[in-house]
């Protein structure tokens, strides 16, 4: 057997639900040993956190029931140990780390009582802990430390609030961190220094690391083993590079090959009409600068990608080019009117002419209603195509269009996956012929795999149709394999525009640099040797 | 995080949604019991008067106060006969109509204007939306029995008056929920998408919002008809309610209350029938806050898969 | 916290006014007031004398004017019953209430945190199970009707407790108990359910994953989390606390505002109606600011 500090084995775990039992799980072995860093990698619904949440004793049973196996800490099973041994092992030696600081963080309590409390609910002294606290979160680079006790998560950043976490996690110096996707909720930049905070540590205190993670970029920056994960089974394991490069099994070859950033970057038809033209938009809440003084244009049959982290604005100015918000000042134009001002009449067939498509399918489809009522409610707003047969034959049609079989249109959203929805979505806003489709992160809450097939749809609508695309986004990637133009904006302000080729082999602006530099690459070797060229700045 | 999500297989489209929803309370046997009561509780409340009308005012004084179980004087006085010998059976049949018909239409009264203004303070702008809800603090900031008195006391006690005032304390819950329901709905992302494609004021609420909010506010008024049912027996059972010779369950344990120590029956029928139907409609209205979530469904329809 | 507590107070004077004109029209526009105010059997020379006194006999807004002075002032006229200033009686009876309902709702408020919060962590269990049962009966059961089934069993056929009355403890223990039920059985409900809400929320993992022990995580962790809710339940149910009160004082004969408010409407003396009205409305808005300043304490988000 091996010596290994922490050691799954051959664990199965099922989940008892509605539809009946779920295996999610099924014989998973893995181990880590201190100082080394183990990635479990798949996407969702493979069941990569289910073995984690074991080993911490946190899974919720019900639904969940594990049905076999064995989890080796130090010697002892965790599953036949007492209840009361299991919690004295957590946060002490083994601790983990989640997804969503905001909301696994206690809403109620200073951060401070928090990470205290790592220490104390293992009775050491409180005076003991509060020093060890002031010391962690100067650490973890915090600037005020002292400041920082006495605030509550809602008072930090998302970045602030992960090292917070990563801080509290560390009080008992634990043998063993276990991140769960840590740095998926943060923008790039952010997940690079939270990526490089815990290398840091963990060569400092030398804990071993298990990260799970969906992103193959994060796999080649930080880890030295991986597992990929497929439907609760581990599919192959091994080094990043060798899985990278020479990946075994067909799961494994298909998430590489569906990495966006690889392909063929497009050339602008700079000759074709324009279609959308912004001038000096601004909008304001309180405060907080949205958009500032906002110029872009977009001609048919381009597609525009607007780039920038939360908070830069994007999204504001899509919303406010529908009029979804109002904007301070400035004008859209819209094959030359400008759609802010537009009366009731008009606008209603600028409605007809620019479409949406929203981030999460899951909020932007009415639940109540069926897949054949979701796309002819277009015709129904703009009294279109009375006739019922023709109708049923157009949806049919665009079900089609989108990859989806003409027989689900009598059913409902709840009964497909995110990446179907997604396709209804799409086909809803075919239906009305558009000329423009504004994808706001249209792609970003779908897998790696499925994200691929949603942008090949887009690209082949584009060719086919001649739409034209606003693309809203923060992933590079795929951005890179989409626009032919970007504009890249920070705090409400576009800081660089240009050709998708210019923009990302010639950046000028110190912002897109560094948004380009902490982008990671999939690729291990490519990797390392960016971060070799990124480490002296 | 538990990341496993279903993929949706197929599912057969089967039943309307009706029919399903029956078969969903089939399954849950107290829920099933209860709307079986209080089917029967409206039906006494409809037919009852036509039917049992007569015998429950023809007074009889050797039957004064007779004991229940006793089936010598036939079966109307299975439980019993009240102070005028009139049998008790009868009297708590009949009476259901004007308890059931000062409640329900409270409720539907309190329903209408409370879901409209809600409607109306969550979808118009800040100012009107500001007022109504100060209203809707001066009826809140106020214990609704005690308006209740005070108003039956200036108008008269009367079943429309009842009607009336009981509505009035109880249109600030419908006013609450239905504002922040679709405050809350209508930054939904369907709804913006349903903005985006061109989609009028009528067409969000009555195709995307309503429908959202409606179960909410059926739920809410089943349970409130509880709570009015309550209230109303209160205010009969203090005097200031319901006079005879109408009469509700609430008046009849009032009547009962001088002969607690000689004839217990007079007031414990009464009150029990109150119990009951409250406590079906509790239980009705705690089955269908997750019979009439799509996101909590699932709940009854896994008991059913395990029942099965 | 301030903008918040003064945005409540100034919501609540608004209301108050609210309140002060509907009673105003509600009493002038709705009959002779001289009709409402004075016994069933007065001369037409006493309504005559009683408009002059009492200026009904001036134009509508001044008397407007004079009705919401005499409230600025706390005078509402004197009792016809008791012949001694509405107020002195309306403040009388509430020292009786106030004990009565504060007593009520500590035990309420206790024993429904630590029951519910026991059963949502134990969910679907046998405490679970019973606790949900009681509840419901509880808040389905008309208070009146347990009043006088309690007074059968336990003052009647036992004759363990007194049937009504105030003079030993012994005269609380019944008009407690009725008053307990109902609010008990709704917030034990509320409380059950935000727990369970707040039990399955991201942060429970986190302080399973800390290697926190249970009872704080449902008492500290949890709880604190579970209480806004149920903090506005228990506002809501420490007001209608008054409606019981009018039914329980009625049926104990504890002389409290709740009896004294029937007592004052059956024998039409209305100055002392008007200022029971108007003292439990103050005393309503009172609470509802402890109420707001309760709910920053809990929740630091709400503070700013």
């Amino acid at each position: 057997m091996s010596n290994a500090l922490l050691e799954v084995r051959n664990l199965s775990v099922d989940f008892h639900t509605a539809r009946g039992t779920v295996h999610a799980v099924k014989n998973v072995s893995w181990s880590v040993n201190r100082g080394e860093t183990l990635a479990i990698l798949g996407e969702s619904g493979s069941g990569k956190s289910v073995s984690a949440s074991a080993v911490m004793n946190i899974l919720d049973m019900p639904p969940a029931h594990i049905v076999g196996g064995e989890i080796f800490y130090d010697g002892q099973d965790l599953l036949k140990v007492s209840y009361e041994t299991h919690r004295a092992l957590n946060g002490k030696k083994i601790a983990m780390i989640f997804q969503d600081p905001l909301s696994h963080l206690n809403p109620v309590y200073t951060v401070g009582w928090q990470i205290v409390e790592m220490m104390t609910a293992h009775g050491r002294p409180a005076d003991m802990a509060r020093a060890r606290a002031l010391e962690l979160i100067k650490r973890v680079g915090i600037a005020d430390a002292e400041a920082a006790l006495h605030k509550y998560p809602h008072q930090f950043s998302g970045g602030q609030r992960q090292r917070l976490m990563i801080a509290m996690a560390l009080m008992l110096k634990p043998d063993i961190l276990i991140a769960d996707e840590p740095t998926t909720a943060l923008d790039v930049t952010i997940q690079a220094d939270v990526l490089a905070l815990l290398k840091e540590l963990q060569a400092e205190t030398g804990m071993g690391l298990v990260l799970i993670t969906h992103d193959l970029g994060v796999v080649a920056e930080i880890a030295d083993r991986v597992v990929v994960m497929s439907k609760g089974e581990i599919v192959e394991a091994g080094t990043p590079r060798d899985i990278y490069h020479n990946a075994q099994h067909p799961y494994t070859r298909q998430l590489i090959g569906a990495a966006p950033g690889k392909g063929t970057i497009k050339l602008l038809d700079a000759d074709a009409p324009l279609l959308l033209e912004t001038r000096k938009l601004c909008k304001t809440y309180g405060e907080f600068t949205a958009l500032k003084d906002v110029s872009l244009s977009l001609h048919r049959g381009q597609s525009l990608a607007v780039v920038g982290e939360s908070g830069s604005g994007k999204s504001t100015l899509a919303r406010s080019i529908l009029r979804l918000e109002a904007a301070d000042s400035g004008e859209a134009l819209w094959k030359g009117r400008n759609l802010l001002t537009m009366n009731a009449r008009d606008l209603l067939g600028m409605r007809r002419e620019i479409q949406m498509v929203f981030q999460d399918p899951t909020q932007s489809l009415n639940p109540r209603m069926s897949v054949y009522q979701l796309i002819s409610e277009g015709w129904d707003i703009h009294r279109l195509m009375p006739d019922k047969a023709k109708r049923q034959a157009r949806v049919a049609e665009l079900l089609e269009q989108v990859g989806l079989a003409p027989e689900y249109a009598a059913r409902y959203p709840h009964q497909f996956s995110g990446g179907q929805r997604q396709r209804i979505a799409i086909a809803r806003a075919l239906a009305l012929e558009p000329e423009l489709i504004i994808c706001d992160e249209a792609v970003s809450a779908l897998d790696v795999s499925i994200q691929a097939q949603v942008i090949a749809l887009l690209d082949d609508l584009r060719a086919r149709l001649g739409i034209s695309f606003l693309f809203i986004a923060h992933d590079l990637g795929v951005v890179r394999d989409f626009a032919d133009t970007v504009v890249v904006m920070k705090a409400g302000e576009i800081v660089e525009r240009g050709p998708t080729a210019q923009i990302f082999d010639a950046p000028r602006h110190p912002y897109t640099q560094r948004l380009l530099a902490a982008n990671l690459d999939p690729d291990p070797d490519m990797q390392a040797q960016r971060r070799l060229a990124g480490a002296p700045a | 995080m538990t990341d496993v999500t279903l993929v949706a297989k197929p599912v057969s489209q089967g039943k309307s949604g009706f029919s399903a929803l029956l078969s969903m309370l089939w399954r849950d046997k107290l829920a099933f019991v209860s709307a079986v009561i209080l089917v029967l509780i409206i039906l006494c409340a409809v037919l009852g008067p036509a039917l049992l009308g007569d015998m429950a005012n023809s007074q009889n004084l050797r039957g004064r106060n007779s004991p229940p179980f006793d089936l010598a004087r036939g079966w109307a006085f299975v439980l019993g006969g009240d102070s005028l010998g009139r049998p008790m059976l009868a009297r708590l049949v009949v009476a259901a109509r004007s308890t059931i018909m000062v409640a329900s239409g409270a409720v539907l009264v309190s329903l209408a204007i409370g879901a409209t203004l809600g409607l109306v303070a969550g979808y118009m702008g800040k100012n009107i939306s500001q007022v109504i809800m100060r209203l809707a603090d001066v009826i809140m900031s106020f214990p609704s029995l005690l308006i209740a008195v005070v108003v039956l006391y200036v108008l008269g006690p009367s079943i429309p008056n009842m009607i009336l005032v009981l509505a009035i304390t109880r249109i600030p819950i419908y006013l609450r929920t239905t504002r922040a329901e679709v405050l809350e709905v209508r930054e939904r992302m369907f709804v913006q998408a349903a903005v985006v494609m061109g989609a009028g004021h009528w067409r969000i609420i009555a195709r995307h919002i309503l429908p959202v909010v409606a179960p909410t506010l059926v739920t809410i008024a089943t349970l409130d008809f509880a709570f009015v049912m309550l209230a109303e027996s209160s205010l009969s059972f203090l005097g200031i309610g319901i006079q005879p010779p109408d009469i509700t369950w609430g008046l009849m344990v009032a009547q009962g209350r001088p002969y607690l120590t000689t004839a217990w029956w007079l007031a414990l029928w009464p009150g029990l029938f109150i119990v009951i139907t409250t406590l079906a409609l509790n239980l009705l209205s705690n089955w269908m806050r997750i019979a009439l979530d799509p996101t909590q469904r699932w709940r009854l329809e896994a008991r059913s898969t395990k029942d099965e | 916290m301030t903008k918040l507590i003064s945005q409540r107070v100034i919501a609540s004077l608004l209301s108050l006014l609210g309140l002060l004109i509907l009673v105003f029209f509600l009493s002038r526009l709705t009959g002779d007031p001289a009709v409402l105010f004075l016994p069933i059997d007065a001369t037409e020379e006493m309504k005559t004398q009683f408009r002059a006194l009492h200026g009904l006999d001036l134009p509508i807004l001044e008397q407007f004017g004079r009705y919401v002075w005499d409230f600025v002032h706390l005078d509402f006229g004197e009792s016809l019953r008791k012949a001694r200033p509405a107020i002195d009686v309306v403040l009388e009876a509430y020292a009786w209430t106030l004990p009565l309902a504060g007593i009520t709702m500590g035990l309420v408020v206790v024993a429904a945190i630590v029951l519910g919060s026991l059963a949502a962590f134990n969910v679907g269990g046998f405490f679970d199970r019973l606790v949900s049962i009681v509840s419901l009966i509880g808040a389905s059961a008309p208070d009146f009707w347990i009043a006088i089934v309690a007074i059968v069993v336990f003052a009647i056929n036992l004759s363990w407790l007194p049937t009504s009355g105030v003079g030993t403890p012994w005269h609380w223990v019944l008009p407690i108990a009725v008053l307990f039920i109902r609010p008990f059985g709704l917030i034990v409900q509320v409380v059950r359910g935000s727990m369970l809400t707040a039990l399955s929320a991201q942060y429970v993992k986190t302080a399973r994953a800390k290697g926190v022990k249970n009872l704080p995580i449902i008492f500290v962790h949890t709880l604190r989390n579970a209480m806004l809710p149920v903090i506005t339940v228990i506002g809501d149910q420490a007001a209608a606390m008054l409606n019981g009160a009018v039914i329980v004082e009625t049926i104990f004969g504890f002389p409290g505002i709740g009896k004294l408010m029937i007592d004052s409407i059956l024998q039409r003396d209305f100055n002392v109606v008007l200022a029971a009205i108007m003292v439990t409305a103050l005393a309503i808005f009172i609470m509802n600011i402890l109420i707001d300043l309760a709910y920053g304490l809990l929740d630091p988000r709400i503070r700013n």
